[in-house]
Parts: structure tokens; sequence; C-alpha cells
């Protein structure tokens, strides 16, 4: 059998149909063009790299798979090792923050929300790579701009988010009254008190989850006006909007499944697959659970945004992923090489497929990907960057946001309040004062 | 016999004054801190440093990837008005004082149970080891998941067999969560107490409580004056090192709950570790966690303090 590597001229020539070819590309089909793309690279990976990489620890099996993929392909195409340890979301923060302040143990780090922005000084400039990605990829998001940039430098490139979207049952939420997914607040609000109505409850993570609960918590808070920090990163939580946010969140706690003061990020997937949950908000990683293991539910489930805040717009805080490079890695073009190759269409578009629509894009040109279409159940995860917001709101990415999203101040407040242990005011002053611990 | 002139200079009015290293290499004290150095550096690299290094750090701004300045009393004065420090505080003392009290009595009591004669006694007392060897983290996801607030099998089970019709809240109230941890760290750590008391249990001679039992004694009247006497020396090294093992936990409290539900949980260890590791204030963190050491040495101290009378070794009218 002849395995026919075209050279590597013919293959950045016919790139138009490399994409489309790129999902069914076989390893060998994948290396020469890893060998191609190395030559022409303009980050050349220092002799006998060996690359420490830390990511999280996959929530959609093929994904990883994919991933893997990407990584043989790199390593047998520049002889770089890329040697990738997992962690759980809980538990790769802390070992990233211990690498940075050590300055040894890892080179890069795939990390969630703010990762870069909690040591800034420690991350190498990617800007090169993002500018790089930007002009090949269709531009870069807003939101993609804002988790990436600290001070007009990127300190880390984020490569997806996932989306912190409404998971619900169609047949509940129809029972309920509502045929259409609603789109203002006050119409959310019915759904949940008719679902609760109906015996088939809503439930929203408010424990210290760090994704779900800090999510939509920071939807609500900006549905209604509020925010933590205004444009100068000053503390402003304590305002009649926060308030009213509040109250708004208590009036759904009072209507959601018992126990979600005590929920982790896993917590709503285990329910809603049981079929004890019909309404929470997640990424999509329970649709891909429920279609290969509990297809009714799968049959029966939708997603859709939130809904809009007062002001007519909707902000949501999703789960981004950003990479960062720390800057005392002995082998920075190796690391950047390997960002910018791991994000060519050839190797995310597939990524991104095997990700079933777990993994959202920031830079525009992947929300073009068959993927969010094919079908219609994972089209609202496609514009994930569009409503996404930094937990910074209106406010400017920086160390200190970075410290307050970690130390759940919006999630406390509004646990506080919703499980009766402060009132509005109290409540309010407790996260203004936490916050201004931080911002000081 | 010059090797033994250093303890005996009297006898040295000879010519021969050794210089003053001759005396050193023969100088036993001298010896003695060459043998004790592996010992002492190895203290001070590993404890000493550690422990300076973090109450140091509590007076600087560090932060993750960054050097501090030194701000003085800056975290601890935050710390001073900070509702959830102090409702950390609260909750590692009600944790440490019930959580321990509970593992002694149950501890002391298992461990006069298994100190008769029983059928089996060998294999009983290895299984009452069990939750001790089992790794925190392990049994703490095993509890996880017996507290779920939907997939609880207690909840499960009660719900069977008819006695409630919902869910328990297990994590999710204040006070039921705060509950639910003391159980399982009372879980884990009586079979330490109780193994520990037992081996007290066995120096006891037999002898002491043939003479109580002709004399008429009662049972209690035997606990009273013979086994809890001769234990309580064993009792106060054992309950220092529950109170000490109790007021530092964090893996359980992690594991279980992050400190949640709304902080109620939330240990100092915990918080400590939340500030300074999760957001990255290692200054902060470190004050809280130096804020541990004056509630650490009291335990020490009242355990040792009682170690050094003979009242609390051998009875209250023995002083």
């Amino acid at each position: 059998m002849t395995i026919i590597t075209p050279d590597r001229r013919s293959l950045l020539k016919g790139g138009a149909t490399m994409l489309a070819a790129a999902a069914t590309m076989s390893s060998e089909q994948l290396l020469g063009y890893a060998k191609a793309w190395a030559q022409d690279a303009q980050w050349k990976p220092e002799a006998g790299a060996k690359i420490n990489l830390l990511r999280w620890k996959r929530f959609v099996e093929a994904e990883d798979v994919a991933f893997m993929k990407i990584v043989d392909a790199f390593q047998k195409a520049t002889g770089v090792t890329i040697n990738v340890s997992n962690e759980s979301y809980d538990d790769i923060q802390p070992k990233a923050s211990v690498a940075a302040n050590t300055g040894q143990g890892l080179d890069m780090v795939w990390g969630l929300y703010t990762l870069p922005f909690l040591f800034p000084n420690k991350c190498t400039d990617m800007t090169d790579v993002a500018d790089y990605l930007g002009k090949k990829c269709g531009g870069w998001s807003a939101s993609g701009e804002a988790y990436g940039k600290f001070q007009g430098k990127w300190i880390g490139v984020p490569v997806a988010a996932t989306g912190g979207l409404v998971n619900y049952r169609v047949a509940a939420a129809e029972k309920a009254g509502h045929k259409e997914f609603p789109k203002d607040l006050g119409g959310f609000a019915d759904l949940i008190k008719g679902l609760n109505k109906n015996g088939t409850p809503a439930g929203f993570a408010l424990g210290h989850a760090s994704g779900d609960a800090n999510g939509w918590l920071h939807w609500a808070l900006w549905a209604h006006g509020g925010n933590l920090i205004d444009k100068d990163n000053k503390v402003v939580i304590n305002s009649p909007e926060t308030a009213k946010s509040l109250e708004y969140v208590k009036g759904l706690y009072e209507n959601f499944v018992p126990g979600t003061a005590s929920w982790n990020d896993s917590s709503n997937n285990k329910a809603f697959l049981a079929g004890q949950l019909y309404l929470t908000a997640n990424g999509i990683s329970i649709y891909v659970t429920a279609k290969k293991e509990n297809p009714q539910i799968a049959e029966d489930m939708n997603h859709a945004h939130l809904p809009a805040g007062v002001d007519g717009k909707t902000r949501e805080l999703h789960l981004g992923f950003p990479i960062l490079v720390y800057n005392f890695t002995k082998y920075p073009q190796a690391c950047k090489a390997f960002t910018a190759f791991m994000m060519e269409p050839a190797q995310f578009d597939p990524w991104v497929e095997s990700a079933l629509g777990y993994l959202s894009p920031f830079l525009l040109g992947f929300e073009k990907n068959p993927i969010w279409t094919a079908d219609p159940k994972n089209t609202p995860y496609r514009n994930v960057a569009e409503t996404a917001q930094t937990p910074a709101g209106i406010g400017k990415m920086d160390e200190n946001v970075a410290a307050a999203i970690a130390d759940f101040v919006v999630v406390d407040m509004f646990a506080n309040y919703c499980t009766g242990r402060e009132d509005v005011k109290t409540a309010m002053a407790s996260a203004e004062r936490s916050a201004k611990r931080i911002f000081r | 016999m010059t090797t033994l002139q250093t303890s005996a200079p009297a006898q040295a009015p000879t010519a021969y004054t050794p210089s003053l290293w001759a005396r050193l290499k023969v100088n036993r004290n001298w010896m003695a801190v060459w043998f004790m150095l592996p010992a002492a550096a190895f203290l001070i690299l590993f404890l000493a440093y550690p422990l300076g290094l973090g109450v140091w750090m509590s007076f600087t701004d560090e932060r993750i990837g960054r050097t501090g300045v030194f701000v003085g009393l800056e975290n601890y004065q935050w710390l001073w008005d900070d509702s959830i420090f102090w409702l950390s505080v609260f909750n590692t003392l009600l944790y440490t004082i019930v959580a321990s009290a509970i593992k002694f009595v149950i501890g002391l009591y298992l461990a006069l149970l298994l100190n008769r004669h029983m059928p089996f006694k060998a294999i009983i007392r290895s299984i009452v080891l069990i939750p001790f060897i089992v790794p925190t983290v392990l049994s703490a996801i095993a509890f996880w998941w017996i507290y779920d607030s939907q997939f609880s099998i207690i909840s499960w089970s009660l719900i069977k067999m008819g006695l409630i019709d919902h869910n328990i809240n297990f994590l999710g109230d204040a006070n039921m969560a705060r509950g639910s941890v003391i159980f399982a760290n009372i879980w884990r750590g009586v079979p330490f107490v109780a193994i520990t008391l037992l081996a007290g249990l066995q120096t006891v001679s037999p002898s002491l409580y043939e003479a109580a039992t002709l004399d008429g004694a009662t049972n209690w009247q035997r606990f009273r004056f013979i086994t809890y006497p001769i234990l309580t020396p064993i009792i106060a090294v054992v309950m220092t090192f529950s109170v000490l093992f109790t007021f530092t936990d964090f893996q359980l409290v992690w594991a279980l709950t992050r400190g949640g539900p709304v902080n109620a949980t939330h240990l100092m260890a915990t918080l400590s570790y939340q500030r300074g590791i999760i957001s990255g204030r290692l200054g902060e963190g470190a004050a809280i966690a130096t804020a541990m050491i004056p509630f650490l040495a009291a335990a020490i101290a009242i355990s040792w303090f009682g170690m050094q009378r003979r009242k609390w070794q051998q009875g209250s009218n023995n002083d």
C-alpha cells in the first residue's frame, strides 16, 4: 500500500480544499500538513524543545482525542516533545498558580476564565500569535480581545469558550405555557415558576461552582444593570440595580429544585440527565452525553440564550478557555508555534467538530463551521462570543477581577440573600466589603 | 588517658595543655551538637523556615508570581473586620470542639468494648481502623455521594421506606452542612482515638481490677478509679493530636463543600487556601494561616500543662 504524502507547496496551495477535507484527514495527511506548516511558520521551535502543557480535563471524550491528534502531529513535524497533563476544573488554577510562583514545572497552561490575569507579569507576550490568528481566521470578537489583552498586549490566547446557556426540556416548558423560549426577564421568571408548579423544577448552581454559578449569577446582575465594578474598576456593587437583581434571583431560587446552594459544576449535569431537573444553565455537555446515553432526553431538550436584560441587551458570562505561555519557559518559540498550529483552521475545525459544540470560537471565521448548523440545537452555542463579557463586565480585566471571581464575591452575595442568611442590604454591603478588600 | 581530660580538668596540671581544637575533639557536648545537626537541619529547613516564611508573608502584600512589600498589619486589619473570616473562626472552633468531644466519647467507648475478650478480636480491631486508613479524599468523595442533594443513598432509602417525601438537603443548608461535615470528620477520626486508647487500656494490670472486684467495686467505680486515672496521660496525648488534626482539617471540607453553602463550612484552613492560592493573595492567605497559630499553641499548652501534673496523671488526690 502506498501512501501519497503531498508535498508542501501543493498542500498549502490547496488551502480551501484542505479546509473541507480537514475533518477527514488521516494522520499521515495531518503529519504532511504539519511538516509543511512548520517549514513556513514564523515561529521556529528551539532544538530539542520539551514542553510541559497542563490542560483542563475533557468533558467530551472525542475532543480530547482530537486534541491529542494535533499534539501528535505537531510533535512529529517539529521534533518538539509535548507532555500533556490533565487536571479537573477546580485543580487547574492552583497548579498553574504554583507553577507561576515557583517559576518551574510547566511551560504552558490551557486554563479557565481569567487565568492569565492572575499573574500577567508571568505570561509571555503572545501578541504576534494573536495577530497572526486574527488575520487568518476572520478576526477576533470583542470578547476574545477582552479575554486576551492586558494593557495592550495579549497575555493569553483565548482558544474557545464553553457557552453557559439555558438547557431545558421542551415538553416541560410547553406545559408551563412557553412554546417559545422567553426572551425577557419577566417571561423567564414566569417559566421557572410554571415549571416548579408542574413538578418539573429548574435549578441553577448557587454553590462554589466556578463555571456554572459564576455564569448565570453574573448574567442576573448585569441584566438588571448592576455591576461589581465601574469602567474605572471602582467597586459599585452596592446599588439599587444590584438590589433588584437580588430580588429577582431570590424569586427564581424559591422555585428551584432543593439543594442548589450546595451544587458544584457537575451537579446540574447529573440531575438533568437523571430526569430530575428540567431547566438549567450549562455548556453543551449535557446534550452531548444525553445523545449517547439517554436519547429520549436529548430528543426533548433544547438550548437558548439567557433572556435579555432590562436594557434589551444580552450579556452572559461564558467559561472562556485561554491558553498561556509562562515567561520563564526555555522554549517560547515552540510554545508559540504550537498555539498557532493548534488554532489553524486545518486543526481547529475538526477539533471543534469533535467537541460537538462544547468549544465555541472567539475567532469569528470559525463560526462558519458546519457543526453549528448541522444540528439546530447546537446553533445557540455558535454565538457565544457575541454575548460574552469578561468577569470585569464594563470594567477592565486585571489581577483584581481575576481574584474577585476566584473568590466568588458575586456568587456569595446572591447565595447569602437567597438562603436567607443576610438581607438585601447586608448581602450587598458584605459583597462591597469583600470587593473593596480585593480592589484596594 | 587524654581522652577523658575534659571531663576531669583537675587532673591535668602537667606540662601538656591540649589546644582548644583537641579539647573540642573529645568534648561530648560538642560531639552531641554534630549528631543533632542533621535532625536540626531537617527541622529548620522543613518546619521552622516555612513557618517563618509564612508569618513573614502575612505582613506583606505578596501575590502569586510577584514578591510583596512589607505592609505591616494591614492584612490583619482587613481580617479583623471581615465577617467571613470571623465566620471561619467560629466554624473552625465549632468543628473542632464538637467533633473532638464526640470522637473522644465514641473512641473511649469503642476502646472499652474492644478491650474485652471476644471471638475474632484481632480482625474486629483491624476493621475498626479502616476509616482511618482510607485516604481522606477518597472517603470525602464517598461522603459527597452520600450527601448529594439529588442522589443521596440516605434520602433514597428513607423515601423508599416512606419515611420522608423529599430529598434531604445535606450540604445546601448551613446547619445541615455543618453537621454533615462534622459527622464525616468523626467517622474518620474515631479509629485513631479508639485504637490509641485501646493500647493504653492494655497496659492496665488485670490485678488491679481483680483487687477492686474483691473489694466490691462496681463497674463504674472500676472505670472511675482505675481505668480513668491510668489512662489520663494517654487521653491527653490523643486528644491533643485529635484537636490539632481537626483544627487544621482541610481535605474533607474542601472536597465536600468547598466552604459552602455561603461560607457556612469554611474553616480557617480552607479560607486561607481559597484566598491565598485560588485568588492569588498569598499575603492574606498567610495571615489567615498565621491566625491559626495562637489557637493551636493554646491547645498544645493545655495538654502539655496537663501532662506535667501528677494530679492529671494519677488521680485527684495526688498533687
